[in-house]
């Protein structure tokens, strides 16, 4: 607690971490490129320089807020060294925005042109390097690399991975994996949240929308859209929607005109995952085998528990995720001549998530021998498609999702948020769905912004131990006390992005603490605002369970095992 | 591939600081002691031992201008190239070196792995500028002379 | 040796060793200081130790009852260029450049007679000196931190604890409270001497103040990486146990139990003796717990550098201990809040260690008589370049540039004219002439734009380019670079373009003040001192040779045909005899000419590699001025 004055105006502030929230704060967007307050504090760009009024320069970012400090961020001299900094960046980055996945989106181009910088007095002398496409859901460009080194904090202090780090030094110095090796080489998890960090176009989505749309020009094939819970709270970001604003009637609007036949609501594959994970969690429990259980919906967490759990494997769920659910199924209806008509089918499915890009090509993604989920594009490619279409979002006509796998219930839409399957799951095990007992399970604890969160609920006369978590090096420590029998649960689920699937690696960047909170909310007021609270009274889950999916339960909505 | 003395050498290594991420570096200085040089395999084996992460341990070790994932020479030349070196011509020295040696800033080590040439930054014994260290063994007061008899007789010519 | 667990043993021993020593008929120290074991020196120490125990007449040291003759491995005896160096006590003779075949001479004349060997004297202006208390180059200093260097067998715990050794840990032990040793380093105005010339004692104070912390730690930086310095290296080798006493005693202070000392790669000989000392201590019970029967506990652990200059830098350092990557990390958090492995941690450069036992035993008063007001007490300087003596020496803060080249320096080498001296290795910056009569100190050389820094003084004759010594200083700089922050990784290495550009003679019209842009905006933006202080060996030759940059830039000459893309060579009609030697050793064939009759060389052609002028016997090529 204390005052300071920033550029001759005197700020209160409380508990700021830093020097440069109290400036935000203050309402000036000081420039920076290395900062991310959920990431330690690096102190790499040194554009949050400011001068005191001793004429001495700090980082803003590494600097406590004192009583009394006098402030000033924008002299000539720091306009003039944040330009240089940004001029010198430039100098050793291949500048070609006008071609660039991240025009537009760059933090970099961005402050090249708020600084007003016009030219470039130094020559690139850096020799290009080879791009890493060996992964499906992200791509590398070391040429574009600031080192910031963002990235690698976030593997290793969110995720706990560590896959990608800096090595050699001096101008030498790159980010890459061990031996600079290729990512797929790695252990790296596909989750995609480097890429979110990222300032530039060193790290970005593996884009697939080629195949999308060349698909959609096949008069003889069938595109069939799904889209994920935690796409209609982002998608509206790059259309000027208001923060979290759920946009799923727009979107599925739009998917029609861009051409897809069909276009439905993982949340609806959502309520059988919950109806499948419910009934299995209950075998467990009665049996007593394989707990605590684990959930599978996000591949990046089902890839941690196989490489560095291997001994938990057998915990973690068979079911399938929603995506996984949702294509077997979908595929399975068309398989009938009668319903195909003649048609191939593309299952396409709209992802926050880079991870979803490998879990499709997953061994066990396979149906019959064909893969169930055909193309996997997130958020962020939805909307460039949307850009490059010319469609105007915010004019579209709202329209609903296709029948017969449209409607879902609101249980489903919450997998989008960290807590959302727990609290589904739950739904499903209440005896009733008064509105007491939904606030009930609401007030739980799987919800809230705790790194961990442990509750436990009475089941039939017996207390169930349940932990939520997000973020793998959390899930980390959650499984380390596990495995030590310093912590004992009955179910624990993982999402591996912070957050949850809102903030996953395909969603569209630059969300401030905000937006991060909007989309949240936007799930459960998505969720509020349905008339359908648990998964099994959602009745066209009924009509699949005693249509299609009779006998082949096993087959489509589970995996044999994860390797 | 190398053969299990390695990794039984490492073993021993390893044992000797403990399994833990501040014993990194004085085990791959123990091994590029050993062999002159840190073999890749054996430092994935020692990242995988001591409980850290591979692109970590490839970090540190490319961070530190001593280790080298490349052999070295039989001999290892480091010319000083500090300042008071400098001031008293120990370009000049390196150059013959590397004139002798067929060697340049790039390549490092004599095909038939006898020599490898570096430079370094101050040995401590900047009175007797310019000094180059053979080995551990310094040289005082170089000359391109004296360093290229010195390079035939470690080659065992006869001059 | 026997273990030394109380106070009294340790004094019997200081009284044992000093009866050892009066039954020493004479004692050889011979230097085995990193400059002397290069020039050969532990060859004549076995040769030495060899004529000795063959001689029937000479008892060796084993025989401690009789009167004997010692021989020991000294630490540097400061003179290293004239090494191999030997000393014989009690005649205090000092030989120079002493060979394998001098060494009977030394022992039939002096160790058996006394008789000194004159022509193994040190030399200077046809006097001959036979002590070194009359060289001037000694006797113009005042030596503290190396009172024992060069002195004592750097080898020899007992010899150490003999000359008073731990007697100052001993006082503190026994005699002061912790507060009391910090207050006392407090007054003596200590400051460190690894370059920031921050307050030790106030260090001290902070790390003690955290009462709270389970752990602190001790560390010492012997990473001395200033290319052109060593005089921490000779301390570690000539008399580590100071080092260690006067770290025992920081743990003492402030309550920490742990030790590190990071010593540079570099100085696989100073590694040695460490780790022999503290093999020694700890045998003796000198290191560990409960030292002398008191509560204090000390452990203390050695790590070698790996090859990264940026090491030196505390937070750099402290990470890389921890088995990091050595990058500089943002303060706060400062050190001594948390330090290693995040816990308050006292980090002090070796020499500033050194002093401490001293400071101890004799107070802050007499310390404070040294030196002058604000930077109290001596610094050592490893003083080479064009000088006549190079070397370690030892004097009071605020002595004057002109003491130090011309009193203990003895001039330029050669008689060569004075032009300028870097101080402060690649982070500091020149002084010239006009500084000559100021006194070194840490606040009056921070006003020429340089720094006291660790204490390398590299002197520089006429015949140096200043702009080649800037690029060379960047070269450095921005190779040693941790690559963290923008300012650093990406500006050093415009600079050094820059400065290439120029000293290759293609600098351009601007390019001066594109340098000292750059300059500004690093040293107020990069991160840590590395990158801070990058650019003052450009800045501060531009500030004093500004003409010489200009004449790069514009004349595309170098004055002192240092910079070779800026030679010019011609042949001079009037020596040359029209061999056709040059022109056959020309790479570029540059050179034309009839035999018999002058040769020519296009400076078109013409790769300024200077072949003709080394091969040409009648010196006949010459370099245009
Ligand atoms: C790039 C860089 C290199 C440094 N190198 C050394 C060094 O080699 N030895 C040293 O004692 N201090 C060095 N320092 C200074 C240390 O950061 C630190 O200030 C010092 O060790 C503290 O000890 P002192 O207060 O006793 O001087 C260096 C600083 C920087 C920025
Ligand atoms: S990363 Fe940014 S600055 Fe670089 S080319 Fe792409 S848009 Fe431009
Ligand atoms: S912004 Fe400038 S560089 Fe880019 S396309 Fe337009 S005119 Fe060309
Ligand atoms: S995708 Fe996730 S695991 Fe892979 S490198 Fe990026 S942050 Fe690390
Ligand atoms: S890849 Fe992106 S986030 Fe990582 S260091 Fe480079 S610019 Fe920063
Ligand atoms: S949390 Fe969601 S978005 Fe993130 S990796 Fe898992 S499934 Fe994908
Ligand atoms: S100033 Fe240089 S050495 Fe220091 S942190 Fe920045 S890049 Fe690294
Ligand atoms: S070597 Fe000398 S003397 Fe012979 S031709 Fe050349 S310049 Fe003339
Ligand atoms: S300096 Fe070299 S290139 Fe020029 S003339 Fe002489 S030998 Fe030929
Ligand atoms: S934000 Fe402060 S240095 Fe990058
Ligand atoms: S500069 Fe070469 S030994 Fe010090
Ligand atoms: S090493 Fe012998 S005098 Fe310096």
């Amino acid at each position: 607690m204390g005052t300071m004055t920033i550029d001759g105006k005197r700020v209160t502030f409380t508990d700021e971490k830093n020097v440069l929230s109290v400036i935000r704060n203050a309402g000036i967007d000081l420039p920076t490129l290395c900062y991310h307050s959920e990431l330690s504090t690096f102190g790499a760009c040194r554009l949050c320089n400011v001068e005191d009024d001793r004429g001495k320069t700090f980082a803003s970012c590494s600097e406590e807020p004192r009583d009394g400090m006098v402030i000033y961020t924008n002299t000539l001299r720091l306009m003039k060294y944040r330009r240089t900094i940004v001029e010198l960046l430039l100098a050793a980055h291949c500048t070609d925005c006008s071609t660039c996945d991240k025009c537009g989106d760059c933090s970099l181009q961005r402050l090249a042109r708020r600084l007003g910088l016009r030219k470039v007095r130094f020559e690139n002398t850096k020799e290009r390097q080879p791009l890493d496409y060996s992964s499906p859901s992200i791509v590398r460009d070391p040429n574009k690399c600031i080192l910031c080194g963002d990235c690698v904090r976030m593997c290793a202090e969110v995720q706990g991975i560590g896959a990608i780090d800096f090595a050699f030094r001096g101008t030498e110095a790159v980010v890459t994996p061990s031996f600079m090796r290729k990512l797929s080489q790695t252990d790296c998890v596909n989750c995609g949240q480097c890429r979110v960090v990222c300032p530039t176009a060193a790290i970005t989505i593996r884009d697939n929308t080629e195949e999308v749309w060349e698909a959609i020009a096949d008069k003889n094939t069938r595109v069939v859209a799904q889209v994920a819970p935690a796409v209609r709270v982002a998608i509206g970001d790059a259309f000027g929607l208001p923060k979290g604003a759920n946009a799923m009637d727009a979107t599925v609007a739009i998917l029609h005109r861009l051409g897809f036949d069909e276009v439905y609501d993982t949340a609806f594959s959502a309520d059988l995952t919950v109806m499948e994970e419910s009934k299995e969690f209950l075998e467990r429990l009665e049996s007593g085998e394989n707990l605590p259980l684990l959930t599978s919906c996000c591949p990046a967490w089902v890839k941690l528990v196989s490489e560095r759990y291997p001994e938990f494997k057998d915990n973690i769920s068979t079911c399938r995720s929603p995506q996984g659910m949702f294509s077997a199924v979908l595929k399975e209806y068309y398989r009938d001549e009668a319903n195909a008509q003649g048609k191939k089918t593309v299952v396409v499915s709209v992802m926050p998530c880079t991870a979803k890009k490998m879990e499709a090509k997953r061994p066990n993604s396979f149906t019959k021998g064909e893969q169930d989920t055909d193309v996997v594009i997130t958020t962020t490619e939805l909307s460039k498609m949307i850009k490059e279409s010319g469609l105007a979002f915010d004019k579209i006509e709202p329209e609903s999702a296709d029948m017969p796998f449209g409607i879902a219930s609101g249980a489903g839409v919450i997998f989008g948020v960290t807590g959302g399957v727990t609290e589904a799951v739950i739904r499903r095990l209440m005896p009733d769905h008064k509105k007491d007992t939904l606030k009930m399970v609401s007030e739980l604890g799987a919800r809230g912004e705790d790194e961990i969160k442990e509750f436990s609920v009475d089941y039939k006369g017996r207390t169930l131990n349940i932990c939520v978590a997000s973020g793998l090096a959390t899930a980390q420590k959650v499984m380390d006390k596990v495995k030590s029998g310093e912590a004992h649960y009955d179910l624990i689920e993982i999402m591996a992005c912070y957050r949850g699937c809102v903030m996953g690696g395909g969603q569209p960047v630059n969300a401030g603490p905000r937006t991060k909170q909007a989309r949240q909310e936007g799930l459960y007021n998505a969720d509020n605002t349905t008339i359908i609270k648990k998964s099994d009274e959602n009745p066209m889950i009924q009509d699949v369970y005693d249509g299609i999916l009779k006998g082949k339960e096993h087959e489509l909505l589970h995996n044999e095992c994860f390797v | 591939m190398l053969d299990q003395s390695y990794y039984d050498k490492v073993d021993e290594i390893i044992e000797q600081y403990g399994r833990k991420e501040s014993s990194l570096i004085p085990i791959m200085q123990d091994i590029q002691g050993e062999y002159r040089y840190l073999p890749g395999e054996l430092l994935q084996y020692v990242a995988k031992e001591i409980g850290i992460r591979e692109a970590k341990a490839f970090s540190v070790a490319t961070f530190y201008e001593n280790f080298s994932f490349e052999p070295k020479g039989k001999y290892v030349i480091k010319v000083c190239d500090g300042t008071a070196c400098h001031v008293r011509k120990s370009t000049p020295v390196l150059e013959a070196l590397y004139k002798e040696l067929g060697l340049s800033k790039k390549k490092h080590t004599t095909e038939d792995m006898t020599f490898t040439v570096e430079t370094v930054s101050c040995l401590g014994a900047c009175g007797l500028a310019p000094t180059m260290m053979v080995n551990d063994e310094v040289h005082p007061a170089m000359t391109p002379e004296k360093a290229i008899a010195l390079v035939k007789e470690l080659r065992g010519d006869i001059v | 040796m026997t273990t030394i667990e109380t106070r009294e043993t340790l004094s019997q021993i200081r009284q044992e060793e000093s009866d050892k020593r009066t039954k020493e008929k004479c004692r050889i120290l011979v230097c085995a200081g990193t400059g002397c074991v290069a020039t050969g020196s532990l060859k004549i120490y076995e040769e030495l130790k060899k004529l000795c125990e063959d001689d029937p007449d000479v008892e060796v040291e084993l025989q401690e009852h009789v009167e004997h003759v010692g021989i020991v491995k000294s630490g540097c005896q400061g003179f290293c260029e004239l090494g191999p160096l030997v000393r014989i006590e009690p005649y205090s003779y000092q030989y120079i450049k002493v060979q394998m075949e001098d060494c009977k001479e030394i022992v039939d004349r002096t160790v058996k007679l006394g008789e000194p060997v004159e022509r193994l004297f040190y030399e200077k202006n046809n006097k001959s000196y036979a002590h070194p208390k009359d060289i001037p180059y000694f006797a113009k200093q005042t030596r503290i931190v190396l009172e024992n260097c060069g002195n004592i067998d750097a080898e020899s715990l007992s010899e150490y604890i003999g000359v008073g050794g731990f007697s100052a840990l001993t006082k503190a032990l026994f005699e002061m409270s912790p507060e009391a040793v910090v207050d006392e380093v407090d007054k003596s105005g200590l400051r460190g001497r690894g370059g920031g010339g921050f307050p030790a004692g106030r260090k001290w104070k902070q790390v003690a103040a955290h009462k709270e912390a389970d752990v602190k730690y001790v560390v010492c930086n012997g990473d001395e990486g200033d290319p052109g310095a060593f005089m921490d290296g000779s301390v570690m080798e000539g008399d580590p146990y100071k080092l260690i006493e006067g770290m025992m005693l920081a743990g003492y202070a402030v309550g920490s139990s742990e030790g590190y000392i990071y010593v540079r790669a570099e100085y696989p000989m100073s590694v040695a003796r460490l780790k022999l000392a503290i093999a020694q201590l700890e045998e003796a019970k000198l290191l560990g717990d409960n030292i002398l029967g008191t509560d204090f506990c000390f452990h203390l652990h050695i790590n070698r550098g790996a090859g990264a200059f940026v090491c030196g830098e505390g937070s750099a350092l402290t990470a890389s201990i921890e088995g990091h990557r050595g990058m500089p990390r943002v303060k706060p958090p400062r050190t001594v809040d948390k330090g290693l492995w995040e816990k308050p941690t006292v980090l002090n450069n070796v020499e500033t260690y050194a002093n401490v036992p001293g400071i101890v035993m004799k107070g802050a008063d007499w310390f404070r008589t040294i030196g002058t007001e604000k930077s109290t007490g001596t610094k050592t300087f490893s003083l080479t370049g064009a000088i006549e003596n190079t070397g370690l020496i030892e004097v009071p803060m605020g002595t004057t540039l002109r003491e130090i080249i011309y009193d203990i320096g003895g001039g330029l080498k050669g008689n060569a004219e004075f032009k300028a001296v870097q101080i402060g290795g690649p982070s500091g910056g020149c002084l010239t002439e006009a500084q000559l009569d100021e006194p070194l100190d840490f606040d009056s050389v921070k006003k020429f734009g340089a720094i006291i820094g660790s204490g390398g003084l590299v002197v520089m004759d006429q015949s140096t380019c200043m702009v080649e010594v800037a690029r060379f200083f960047m070269s450095f700089t921005q190779r040693e670079s941790c690559g963290k922050c923008v300012p650093c990784r990406e500006g050093t290495k415009r600079m050094l373009e820059i400065l290439e550009r120029i000293v290759n003679g293609e600098g351009r019209e601007g390019d001066i003040e594109l340098l000292q842009e750059l300059a500004d905006m690093i040293c107020n933006t990069a991160l840590c001192g590395l990158g801070k202080s990058a650019p003052l060996p450009v800045l501060s030759t531009i500030k004093a040779f500004r003409e010489e940059y200009e004449e790069h830039i514009r004349d595309k000459k170098c004055r002192t045909h240092t910079c070779q893309a800026l030679r010019e060579f011609k042949i001079n009609p009037e020596f040359c005899i029209g061999c056709g030697k040059c022109a056959k050793n020309c790479p570029v064939g540059a050179i034309t000419g009839v035999r018999k009759q002058a040769y020519n060389i296009n400076n078109e052609l013409c790769i300024k590699c200077g072949a003709c002028k080394d091969n040409c016997a009648f010196d006949a090529v010459y370099v245009e001025v």
